[in-house]
Parts: structure tokens; C-alpha cells; sequence
């Protein structure tokens, strides 16, 4: 396996700027990747004396190792930065951040922030390849990448497939970066949510489905994806509670009938166990949850690969 | 000193005709087809266009407090380097102007600078802070022309009903910043298409609409006179044309850039998008633009908002709201709207010029014999690239940097003397 120009140098800030071909690309490139992860010792040199910095201005301690362990497989020096203990708490500007790190030799980043925009200022800022690990409730396209490669890795052909998003729509970068891809993949995404939660111009932007209905979203779907349901949200006046909230669109065996038989389960996580899925459907066969983590790994792991230019 | 315009096409009685024009101890001496070539100074304009020179009635000076994003030096030059040579100031400085001493100091440095006339607006309320309605009465002996908020929006409604009786009583117009906080939230580009697909939140025109309900009520109910400022939906328009249909004192303006701007330009995450009222769909620019041609929008206003690099270039939803507005607003209209045949070059004029000095009062911004020698001279045919080197004002926040825009002001006139000459 080798990379390609195309790839080389080139930023990953969400799924629109990658065609087709080129998302399969980097999920066959993951499937690579996920079989050195299978490995007794999980590493390989090709990215030895590249250095990746992962830029982490909201905290996510799951990501952020699934970042870093993939640059770890690759060979190549992880440098970490937190917002919490570094110099952004003390006032910093991001684009002073930036020419500090770059002064240090940064080849690529990967960036957590709350800000939509962030990791295009990076990019701009700092000339490099930038990852986009999520900016706030814009885009996450590593975390779409991995759900793609875990639903195409399970059925094979994505064209067709029906997927059911549900939760809180309004709030998420997982959405929004999914819509995207697996639109450009074929397939056909139904979100589904109360509609405080529901941003407005869904079907106009994304060319997918909207219903308020559980029971008629989750209809025929080949796959349903449950989302987390945050707390704060209650206090923004978006719902009255989350027992209110769970009765109307939580993922249980009751509900999950309506989908296809053997419809595969996931979650980005943290889950929310007893809010939006209960137990009976998070730990059942269906589910794909833990592959799902287990994936990102591959699927980041590719992208460094991709992008750094490393051969195998 | 003497100075004569020759040859050139005059911004006059509402039409545009060839005028010469004679300035003599800074008052317009003279207007005729020809005039003799005796003059200490002559200019030949030929083929230049000679307008009243603009009145901008919302500008953010920064000044006292803020002089790092503008002071009344840079802010003035930034106006007569955009044609302007009126302008109003908003009381949103650092102190806010709610008192006569920062009223005083604005009004003495401006004149002692010379740039520009600038009229000031006294906060509505102490510290805008929409609680206690502020000493109007005295700010308005000491020369205030209006009260206003702005950048802030009263949101009791009790207390605006009574600081319109208040301010009706010493016949001070009011401006409104129309936003109910409570629907913008954490808003920063408009609530629609665009913020659903960047996840940014969103300012819905609902936040606008219902102030805009609320206060043409109350002023319809106190007699005061409203102004609307910086209007950008096509139903707050709907409102204000009812309104007048009724005869309530309502008068609006609109800003350059919501009428040649959509939320579109916020896709690129450029903070120079970034302002209040937010960038609208192109159903609403359209309604501003036919609007303002039908009169419903009384005159242009730039809204001119500096802010320093630092503050503006970083994460869209940390950088401040606004953008400047002073140089770039004639090129930038004349360039998308008026060569494009959307808008008449009259109604531009009369939009930045008599317009805007009716609705406070102010001198009438008219070439007239006996008036201030008030004016600009434009090469409408000439254009003007925008650059951090080039542009006046601190704040170089415009969406329009870098970019070359057909027209430019060859001279500024201020009471027969150049304040700004290319």
C-alpha cells in the first residue's frame, strides 16, 4: 500500500471536499491499517520522524487516544496539547498557539475545538495538514469515516442502505458530517428527533429525511444510530426532561421492531445508558458499538498515512 | 481662499447636472452652467461627479475608551476618505456617552480635527444598560441629535414606552438596535439555511421582527419619533411599511452590506461576515433593496464597526460583531447595484446624502448656494482597490479587503477646505 498524491499534504476538515472514490480510498486503506491493529506488535514504521500534534481546545480524552494511538502505530512522534493546561487558558490567541507549535516542527495536526472554522484558521495559521477531530457542532468527519467503514466493513454495498439517525440532531457534528458521506456513498439517511432539536433546512442541505416520529422514522432501516442526549440541553428550554424525553425516542426492543430484522445498532458514544438506548439493544448482537471504537483507530491511522505520504 | 469646480456633473435638486460651482470662505457662493475661471484654486471635473457630501448616521468611533480599534482622528480621515463629511456617533464608547462631559469632549475634538461634522447620540439609557432612562434633556442642551442603545436593545418594554415619552418630550428621535436577546441567544450569523449546515447558532429574524413590532406600537401610542436602524428582514420592512401607511413617525435605514451581502458569505468562516443584525437570505436583501427604492428605507447608513486584528481574525464565534463601513460604502454600492442597473445613481445620492440629514434634523445636505461647502468629487469611471495600506480607519474588518471596486473619491470638501484628496 502506498500513498497517493492526491492525499499528500492535503486537510481533512469535513467529507464535502473528498469525492466518492476518494472516501473509499481511505476506508480500503483503513482495512489495511485495522489488520496491523490485529497484530501481536501493532506498529509499523512508516511514519518515523513525522511529527503529529494533537490540538485538543475541548476535552475528549476518547478521541484524542484514538488519535494518538494511531500516530503511535505509524511510527510517528505524538506531541499533545490541552487546552486546560496550556497556554490558550491563559489567554493566548490560537493563531500565537499555532506559530509556537510550528516553530517546534509540526507536520500535521489534529485539532479539537469548539469554535465551527477552527481547523481551517489552523490550517491557514500554520501552512500543514490539518485533521478536523470536531469543531463544535459543525463537523466531526473521522468519526463519519469510522461509522461508514464499520457499516461497509458489516454489509458490503452502501448504496441503498437506509440509516436512521436519532437524538438531538440540533447539536450534532456527527450528523452533519455523516449526512455527507454517506449521501455521496448512496445511501439514504433519515434523522429523527423532536423538532426543538431539529435544525431547520435538513432536507434542502442535506437531502435527507426528517420525521418526528420514532416508530416511523426507524421503518425499514438497515441500520439506526443513536446519538447522546446531553443534559444542558433541558435547561435551554429544548425539552422538559429526559424520562419524557426517553419515552418518545429511546432505542429499546420495543421500538427498534420497526426497523429491518438484524438492523445493526450504533452509537458515537458516550452513551446515555437509559436515556436514548437501553441496555437490551446497546449490548445486543445487533449492536456494532465497540467495533465502531475499535474501527477509528484504523480509519485515523489511514488518513496520517494518507496524508503524510507513508508507504507500506 | 476661493476654489472652483469646473465641468463637472452636480448631485442637484434630486438630479444629476452639469454644474460649476464656485466655494468661497467655506460656503457654496455660486451654482451655474458656466462660471468664469477666476478662482484662487480651480479643479476641472470634468467627467467627475460632484455630490452633497454623505451623511452617515450610524458610526462607531470607539472613541473615548476603545482607541485602539478607532479614535475620532482615524475615524474622521476614514470619512472624508469615503465622501462623508457628517456623521453621527454612537454612544457605545467606554464611558458610555450619558453624560454632557463625554458629549462635550467628542464634539470639541472632532471640530478641533476638522475631518468631518460629527453629531453625537446619547445613550438612551445609563451605561445603555436598559434600566434608568439617562439625562436626555441635558445631553440635548449640550447638542445631542437623537438617544440610542445601540449595540444593545431595551428589552423592557415598560421602560422604553417610557424613555419614548421622555425623549418625545424634548424632541429627540430614538434609534433602536432591534434585537430581543432571549430569541438571539447565543446567535452568530443569521438563523436559517447557512447556520444550520456550519452548526453556528443562529440569529433568527424573529429576534429583529418582534422589537421592530414592539416598539412601532409604543411609538405609534407615545407620538415619538422611531428610527429604526440597520433594518435586514423583509417582514420588519413589511412592519415599517404599515407603519408609515398608519402615519406613525417611523423612519429606517439600511447598511451596505445587507443590501449586496447574503449568509451565503459566511461559508467560508470569514469573520468579516460577522455582524448584527446578521447577513440575511437573498428574499430579504431583495426586500431591503426594493425597499429602499420605494422609500419604505429612508437612507443608507455604514454601521461602521472597527474592530483591531487581534479581536477579529480568530475563531468566528469569539470574534466581535461588525465591520467598517465608511470608505468602502459609495464604491461598494456603486459597484454592485447602480452599475448593474438595480439602483438609480439619484436615488444613491439622495439615500446618503438629504435622506439621512432629514431624519435628525441635521443642515441640509444640499449644493445650494449659501449652504457649507460641503461636498465630494467622484470618478465614477475610476476605481479603487481596498487594502490594509490604503484604508483610514484602524479596523481594516471589511468583507470588501483586497478587493477593487469601480469608483473613487478624488476630493473631500468640509467647509470649502480638502479634507480628503486622492
Amino acid at each position: 500500500m502506498e500513498s497517493t498524491p492526491q492525499f499528500v499534504g492535503r486537510s481533512l476538515f469535513d467529507l464535502d471536499d473528498y469525492s466518492a472514490d476518494e472516501i473509499m480510498y481511505i476506508l480500503e486503506a483503513a482495512q489495511g491499517m485495522k489488520e496491523i491493529n490485529l497484530r501481536e506488535y501493532k506498529k509499523i514504521p512508516t511514519l518515523r520522524g513525522k511529527t503529529v500534534c494533537t490540538l485538543f481546545v475541548e476535552d475528549s480524552t476518547r478521541t484524542r487516544m484514538s488519535f494518538e494511538l494511531a500516530a503511535n502505530r505509524l511510527s510517528a512522534d505524538v506531541v499533545s496539547f490541552q487546552a486546560s493546561v496550556s497556554s490558550l487558558s491563559k489567554g493566548e490567541s490560537l493563531q500565537d498557539t499555532i506559530y509556537t507549535l510550528g516553530a517546534m516542527g509540526i507536520d500535521l495536526y489534529c485539532i479539537r475545538h469548539r469554535s465551527p472554522g477552527s481547523p481551517q484558521l489552523v490550517n491557514k495559521y500554520s501552512g500543514k495538514p490539518v485533521i478536523n477531530g470536531g469543531d463544535g457542532r459543525h463537523a466531526h468527519p473521522t468519526q463519519a469515516l469510522l461509522d461508514i467503514f464499520s457499516i461497509w466493513e458489516r454489509v458490503g454495498e452502501l448504496k441503498g442502505l437506509k440509516i436512521t439517525i436519532v437524538g438531538d440532531i440540533l447539536n450534532s457534528r456527527v450528523v452533519r458530517s455523516n449526512l455527507i458521506g454517506m449521501k455521496k456513498l448512496g445511501m439514504q439517511v433519515t434523522v429523527c428527533g423532536p423538532r426543538t432539536l431539529m435544525p431547520g433546512s435538513m432536507e434542502d442541505i442535506f437531502g435527507c429525511r426528517v420525521e418526528y416520529d420514532l416508530r416511523e422514522a426507524l421503518r425499514d432501516a438497515d441500520i439506526v444510530m443513536g446519538l447522546r442526549m446531553q443534559l444542558e440541553r433541558m435547561t435551554e428550554g429544548l425539552f422538559p426532561s429526559l424520562e419524557e424525553y426517553s419515552k418518545h425516542y429511546v432505542l429499546s426492543k420495543d421500538t427498534i421492531k420497526f426497523a429491518k430484522k438484524d438492523a445493526l445498532i450504533m452509537h458515537p458514544g458516550p452513551m446515555n445508558r437509559g436515556v436514548e438506548i437501553l441496555p437490551e439493544i446497546a449490548d445486543s448482537s445487533q449492536s456494532i458499538i465497540v467495533e465502531q471504537v475499535a474501527n477509528g483507530v484504523a480509519v485515523r491511522m489511514a488518513l496520517m498515512f494518507l496524508i503524510l505520504g507513508g508507504k507500506l | 481662499m476661493t476654489t472652483l469646480i469646473k465641468n463637472g456633473t452636480a448631485y442637484l435638486n434630486g438630479k444629476l447636472q452639469p454644474r460649476d460651482i464656485l466655494i468661497k470662505k467655506g460656503k457654496i457662493a455660486k451654482i451655474a452652467k458656466t462660471l468664469p475661471e477666476k478662482a484662487e484654486r480651480i479643479i476641472d471635473a470634468a467627467g467627475k461627479h460632484v455630490f452633497p457630501g454623505f451623511v452617515d448616521l450610524h458610526v462607531h468611533l470607539r472613541d473615548p475608551g476603545q482607541t485602539y480599534k478607532e479614535d475620532i482622528v482615524s475615524g474622521t480621515r476614514a470619512a472624508a476618505h469615503g465622501g462623508f463629511t457628517s456623521l453621527c456617533a454612537m454612544p457605545n464608547t467606554d464611558p458610555v456617552v450619558d453624560n454632557i462631559a463625554t458629549v462635550d469632549y467628542i464634539q470639541r475634538r472632532a471640530k478641533d480635527l476638522g475631518y468631518a461634522r460629527v453629531y453625537v447620540i446619547g445613550a438612551m439609557t445609563k451605561k445603555s444598560e436598559g434600566l434608568e432612562i439617562s439625562e436626555m434633556a441635558t445631553m440635548k442642551s449640550d447638542g445631542i441629535v437623537a438617544v440610542s442603545d445601540d449595540g444593545n436593545c431595551v428589552q423592557n418594554a415598560k421602560l422604553m414606552l417610557n424613555a419614548m415619552r421622555y425623549a418625545t418630550n424634548f424632541g429627540l428621535p430614538l434609534v433602536i438596535h432591534a434585537e430581543d436577546y432571549n430569541l438571539a441567544g447565543k446567535g452568530q450569523i443569521h438563523g436559517g439555511r447557512i447556520a444550520s449546515q456550519l452548526g453556528l447558532s443562529g440569529l433568527p429574524g424573529l429576534a429583529e421582527e418582534v422589537i421592530v413590532s414592539r416598539d412601532i406600537m409604543l411609538a405609534e401610542n407615545t407620538g415619538s419619533r422611531l428610527h429604526i436602524a440597520h433594518i435586514s428582514t423583509a417582514r420588519s420592512i413589511e412592519l415599517v411599511r404599515q407603519a408609515k401607511d398608519r402615519g406613525v413617525k417611523v423612519t429606517c435605514e439600511v447598511t451596505p452590506h445587507h443590501l449586496l451581502l447574503t449568509e451565503d458569505a459566511c461559508l467560508g468562516f470569514d469573520t468579516n461576515t460577522k455582524m448584527k443584525p446578521p447577513l440575511r437570505t437573498e428574499k430579504d436583501r431583495l426586500a431591503c433593496l426594493a425597499a429602499l427604492k420605494d422609500g419604505t428605507i429612508d437612507c443608507i447608513a455604514t454601521d461602521h464597526a472597527p474592530h483591531a486584528d487581534f479581536e477579529k481574525v480568530r475563531e468566528f464565534d469569539q470574534a466581535p460583531f461588525g465591520i467598517i463601513g465608511l470608505e468602502t460604502a459609495f464604491c461598494a454600492l456603486y459597484h454592485h447595484l447602480v452599475k448593474t442597473g438595480e439602483l438609480g445613481l439619484q436615488r444613491l445620492a439622495e439615500a446618503l446624502t438629504s435622506a439621512p440629514s432629514k431624519i435628525f434634523g441635521l443642515p441640509p445636505a444640499e449644493l445650494k448656494a449659501g449652504n457649507p461647502a460641503d461636498l465630494n468629487i467622484i470618478d465614477l469611471e475610476a476605481s479603487t482597490t481596498f487594502s490594509e495600506e490604503n484604508i483610514l480607519s484602524k479596523g481594516k474588518n471589511t468583507p470588501w479587503l483586497g478587493q477593487t471596486l469601480a469608483g473613487r473619491v478624488l476630493y473631500t470638501f468640509l467647509e470649502g477646505r480638502i479634507t480628503w484628496q486622492d
